[in-house]
């Protein structure tokens, strides 16, 4: 992998910058990867467009932000609208299919994966707030790209009062992701 | 503490190299970009037995940092272009009464308030200029979260060794990217404190320079008696009208700093030993600039980078020699154009070329590949 290139676009308040930390934080610290973690946003502090992103590799990164991503993942329709022209051949699209539907025309490489994170993180863990992590375990899931032992060392490492829920949302994230891929082979 | 590593922001960074570099006092007013140092100040200050203290604004700000100074403390404050413009009076207060302390501005899109979470590097000549009167300050570019730590503490050594202020300049896209920073063993880090008088007290001449040009320090609330004044002073410290005591003093001032550049300027070549056509850049431009010389060195274009880490005092003999070296030269800077007129007064007759982006995205590597590429076939 010489260069690997993660971009989140949603809104202010969805945990697009936090997901993105997160995962720079295991890649860098547990993986022994190089990582970039860059973020853009608006002075709101709830509401506005909110972008992340990461770009992973196995040695120095130059420059900083994404050029075409890898993957992408949509939580918003502004975002999706916004970003989804950058995709790279063979990319792969990660969408919150309750926020975001497919439109417009994709490339026909282009492989999406949709994974209801904010229903999961509501109904199944209990907390909205852990939509951003119920989307990590779809994208490891997917890519591959993390190694789940090391997301599961950072959550707990990270968030020791509220451990077991983030790790619930995790485990349904890793799930819908595996059913994700699965769908898409059938 | 032994080594450390984390995975965090520029600013962070930048405060956790304070933090090792012995600052012990922070006087600030937030503002974003540059939030995350004052933030991490507060909590980190009362850890290690220093004092953060956030003023009414930020003249209070940086005249209260120069005040911890002369105490003997080693302090800081941080701060983007509105605020450092609201700073400048008072840097050339340090500037004339010879205070060491570090000024961090995490530059963002301006005039005025600009573009808040965006950045740019339109500080440049206003970190040189700002204040008025002539002058010298020593101005560092970081361009990733570990030089956020490094230069830091540089900043803080250069500060002490020459009792003049230095700026940390750096982009916003360099003070708010995350990653992995390595804090060496405390042990390992070399650090400077000003140098303080021995003389006997009824000897002492507070502005009465060594051969470095650098006269020594001596603290408030010590057996030394003193008098510093914004007003131009002689040796003993006393306010003068004289012409010659003007020259004398600001002479001094400028030539302490510009006498010793080579002693402070730092750059980094990048591909630079058999290349044609050179990239000039510093802060987030400088890593697309790396990107786009590897790429057009596939293409058999022979490109190199002069990566400026140090803007102030211009690393001018660096330009000069490069200039013989290479056919054509490319400043790439995220503004209209600022250190290329230093580049292009240096460089000549070479010819320079400018990049300009004056917003919150550096040049991209492919728009500094197409410019490389129109250069080599012109």
């Amino acid at each position: 992998m010489s260069r690997y290139e993660v971009r989140i676009g949603g809104f202010g308040g969805q945990g697009i910058v936090t997901m993105a930390v997160v995962l720079g934080e295991t890649l860098s610290l547990i993986d022994n990867k190089y990582v970039v973690q860059t973020q853009s946003y608006g002075p709101e502090a709830r509401g506005g467009a909110s972008k992340s992103e990461v770009v992973i590799g196995d040695e120095e990164i130059d420059y900083p932000k994404v050029q075409r991503p890898d993957v992408f993942i949509a939580m918003s329709r502004a975002a999706y609208l916004e970003y989804v022209d950058g995709m790279r051949e063979g990319g792969i699209l990660i969408v919150d299919e309750d926020l975001v539907q497919i439109e417009g025309s994709l490339p026909s490489s282009v492989r999406v994966y949709k994974i209801p994170a904010t229903r999961i993180a509501d109904m199944e863990v209990g907390n909205k707030q852990t939509t951003n992590v119920v989307m990590l375990g779809a994208l490891a899931a997917i890519t591959g790209i993390v190694s789940v032992e090391g997301l599961k060392q950072r959550i707990a490492e990270r968030w020791p009062r509220f451990k077991e829920l983030n790790l619930k949302a995790l485990e349904l994230g890793l799930e819908a992701g595996r059913r994700a891929v699965e769908s898409s082979q059938t | 503490m032994p080594k450390r590593i984390m995975f965090t922001m520029g600013d962070i960074a930048c405060a956790e190299g304070a933090i090792s570099a012995g600052c012990r006092y922070f006087g600030g007013y937030p503002i974003t970009p540059a939030t995350e140092i004052a933030e991490w100040m507060a909590r980190r200050m009362p850890e290690v037995g220093g004092a953060y203290v956030q003023y009414e604004d930020e003249i209070a700000s940086i005249t209260s940092v120069i005040g911890a100074s002369w105490t003997g403390t080693k302090a800081m404050t941080a701060t983007s272009g509105p605020g450092v413009s609201l700073m400048m009076e008072a840097v050339g207060l340090a500037v004339m009464t010879e205070t060491p302390l570090v000024l961090v501005n995490i530059m963002r899109g301006g005039p005025s308030t600009g573009q808040p979470t965006r950045g740019q590097q339109g500080d440049v000549m206003q970190a040189k200029w700002g204040s008025h009167g002539d002058y010298q300050i020593i101005a560092l570019t970081p361009a990733s979260v570990q030089e956020m730590f490094d230069e830091t503490i540089r900043a803080f050594n250069l500060s002490e060794r020459y009792r003049v202020p230095v700026f940390l300049l750096a982009d916003e896209t360099v003070g708010h990217m995350r990653e992995r920073l390595v804090i060496p063993d405390e042990k390992d880090i070399k650090l400077e404190y000003r140098k303080l008088p021995t003389v006997d007290p009824s000897e002492y001449l507070p502005f009465k320079p060594d051969d470095d040009l650098v006269p020594p320090m001596a603290l408030l609330g010590t057996k030394y008696q003193f008098y510093a004044t914004g007003l131009t002073h002689d040796e003993r410290g006393y306010p003068s009208d004289k012409e010659e005591v003007q020259i004398e003093l600001i002479t001094r001032l400028n030539n302490k700093i510009l006498k010793n550049a080579d002693k402070i300027v730092e750059v980094e070549e990048f591909m630079l030993d058999d290349a044609e056509i050179a990239v000039i850049a510093y802060g987030t431009p400088s890593r697309s600039a790396k990107r786009a010389i590897k790429d057009v060195r596939q293409e058999g274009i022979r490109a190199g980078l002069l990566r400026l880490k140090t803007v102030w005092p211009f690393p001018e003999r660096h330009v000069v020699d490069l200039a013989t070296k290479v056919k054509q030269i490319i400043v790439a800077e995220q503004n209209l154009g600022q250190i290329y007129y230093m580049v292009k007064a240096a460089a000549s007759p070479t010819p320079v070329h400018l990049m300009t982006k004056p917003a919150g995205m550096p040049q991209l590597p492919q728009e500094i590949v197409q410019m490389i590429r129109e250069v080599h076939s012109s």
